[in-house]
């Protein structure tokens, strides 16, 4: 039993890196990627076929699935951001990228096409996760908090304004792909050895929207909340075996029920904080009204 | 040989400008990718298969059957998923989530109720061939060519010549003007959502038969997507032109190249297109409106 439950909990905090990769991408800048399964794929079978075939330190193989996930990410976002392209055009860019990689994985043969590669060494474990978790959220708190952050914030809200204020919008696009790439990459990694075993088939669209969904019902704009909202879109439907079919038949429709009813995600641009946890408790029996507006 | 993987190119590309032609008249007029379009089509397929297969119509009805069901479903998705983001003047960003959300919901729905088997057309249909010049070709291959030409022409002969037609053209321009000369814009909304639905019920149809009917066949409109791209988002001439194009390239590295870099080939055309050719072929505009 307490392995299973640690088995929800590595598995949802795996998802959140993802998500928090995303979320700075998305969240912050506007633009829509369809395609970051992709970049988990590289990460995992890069770091997978690293210790799988040569026996590469866990860390190292880690470190090289984060380097040559950014380094695709590079590669992609250069000339498709260099162009400018526009939100639509981008999306399908991405989209039709995360597709190519599939392909190409299922037919090279270091990755063995769509068998797989069995038996990677288990090497992810619960403190290694929470670990890189907390360091990902700090390195993204920081990220969004930066000068760089914040020019990005501005070109979500507007991009010529912001564009005519002197902000670099190739590069602040550029720096938050690249970061979002790798956090990708990262969890690509921990996947690979937690799971032990990597085929093509799960990194299909399937997972991309998985992500997309949690960082849109997370809230764009927040880090916290779409970690919560990753969270809870691992573990719920986990702790209810049974809906397994019905769950993504949900998702699908709490993302349109989101888009309709609450446009800007459960939280929203808010993030949960310590300070707001306490002041939520505190304010709330003496001024009802205050608390319930923030 | 060059013949027949030049028919097959047509027929296959026919079908995709069916699906890009679908796609780009409601791009036209709202200005973002309906990610559902592709779960649209499957629902047609098996709208189709089942009509067919288990309430015994003629094929023809069945045809039918699947253009008024896909269309009917297409109508309600823009009224559940879109016209309130509409009202509020969303980004095009929610529509697409939106249109996602809308994606994910249906094709899940299908596995959770009707399953993920896949259903195959009986193989009479398929499996006829008719021999022109020396070369046999598949008749399902002549007869895609010839419906997605009619279709299309038919839709071509609507918007040129009805008043909604022109009411679409003229929405498709400024929506806000339109509206402010007395035109019901939610009204054309609909009928182009209508419109769409029918082709993505033709396409689903074809495709069902070529291949099989499978709740994940909507992927396939990735496809019309590059097709559009290539022809310029929103055009409709463009749709036509791009998924023939398209279709003919893929047709022609699967049997000269190798049919596992087909995919690889199509993405890399849409990424290389979107950097030298950004508009497409005859694209309207790129910049974001401010």
């Amino acid at each position: 039993m307490l392995d299973y439950v640690s088995g929800i909990i590595t598995f949802s905090l795996i998802y959140v890196i993802a998500t928090v990769g995303l979320a700075v991408f998305t969240g912050f800048t506007g633009l829509f990627s369809l395609g970051h399964a992709a970049f988990f794929a590289i990460g995992a079978y890069t770091a997978g076929i690293l210790t799988y075939f040569y026996d590469v330190n866990f860390w190292a193989a880690l470190a090289a699935g984060i380097a040559s996930s950014s380094l695709v990410g590079l590669f992609i976002g250069y000339p498709t951001l260099k162009a400018k392209l526009r939100s639509d055009y981008f999306a399908i860019a991405t989209l039709g990228f995360g597709e190519a990689v599939r392909v190409l994985l299922e037919n090279l043969d270091i990755t063995q096409g769509a068998r797989g590669l069995p038996g990677i060494a288990n090497e992810t474990t619960l403190p290694v996760v929470i670990l890189l978790t907390v360091l990902v959220l700090w390195v993204a708190r920081n990220f969004v908090h930066s000068r760089y952050g914040r020019a990005a914030i501005a070109v979500r809200e507007d991009f010529v304004a912001a564009e005519m204020m002197g902000i670099n919008l190739f590069q602040v696009r550029i720096r938050s792909l690249v970061f979002s790439a790798g956090c990708a990459g990262l969890a690509g990694g921990l996947f690979a050895h937690y799971v032990s075993f990597i085929q093509p088939g799960m990194f299909t669209a399937a997972l991309s929207t998985q992500l997309t969904a949690s960082v849109v019902a997370g809230g764009m704009g927040s880090i916290t909340g779409p970690t919560v909202a990753a969270v809870l879109f691992v573990a719920v439907p986990e702790a209810l075996r049974m809906a397994s079919m019905w769950r993504l038949v949900a998702y699908g429709f709490l993302l349109v029920a989101i888009m309709v009813f609450r446009p800007q995600g459960l939280f929203g641009f808010r993030e949960i904080s310590w300070q707001s946890c306490v002041r939520c408790f505190r304010r709330k029996p003496a001024a009802a009204g205050e608390g319930a507006g923030r | 040989m060059f013949i027949q993987t030049l028919v097959t190119g047509l027929a296959i590309g026919g079908i995709y400008a069916l699906m890009a032609v679908g796609y780009s008249l409601v791009f036209s007029i709202l200005n973002f990718s309906n990610f559902a379009y592709g779960s649209i089509i499957m629902l047609g397929a098996y709208i189709g298969y089942y009509v067919l297969m288990h309430m015994g119509v003629p094929l023809a009805l069945a045809v039918l059957l699947s253009i008024a069901g896909a269309a009917v479903l297409c109508f309600v998705n823009e009224r559940m998923a879109y016209s309130t983001l509409r009202k509020r003047n969303a980004s095009s960003l929610y529509f697409m989530i939106s249109a996602m959300g809308t994606s994910i919901f249906l094709e899940n729905l299908v596995y959770a109720t009707i399953g993920s088997r896949f259903y195959a057309f009986p193989e009479v249909l398929t499996q006829q061939n008719v021999s022109f010049g020396g070369v046999s070709i598949g008749l399902l291959d002549v007869f895609a060519i010839v419906f997605s030409a009619i279709a299309i022409y038919g839709l071509h002969y609507f918007l040129q010549n009805s008043k909604t037609g022109i009411a679409i053209r003229a929405a498709s321009y400024d929506m806000q003007v339109c509206q402010l000369n007395g035109v019901n814009v939610n009204k054309v909304i609909g009928w182009v959502f209508l419109l769409a639905g029918g082709l993505a019920g033709i396409s689903g149809m074809f495709l069902g038969m070529k291949y099989m009917v499978y709740p994940t066949m909507g992927w396939i409109t990735n496809k019309a997507y590059i097709a559009a791209v290539i022809g310029g988002l929103g055009s409709l001439p463009g749709a036509v032109v791009g998924g023939l194009i398209l279709g003919v390239l893929e047709t022609f590295v699967s049997a000269y190249v190798s049919s596992v870099v087909r995919d690889v080939f199509s993405f890399s055309l849409l990424v290389v297109l979107l950097l030298v050719l950004p508009t497409g072929l005859f694209g309207k505009f790129l910049e974001e409106k401010v």
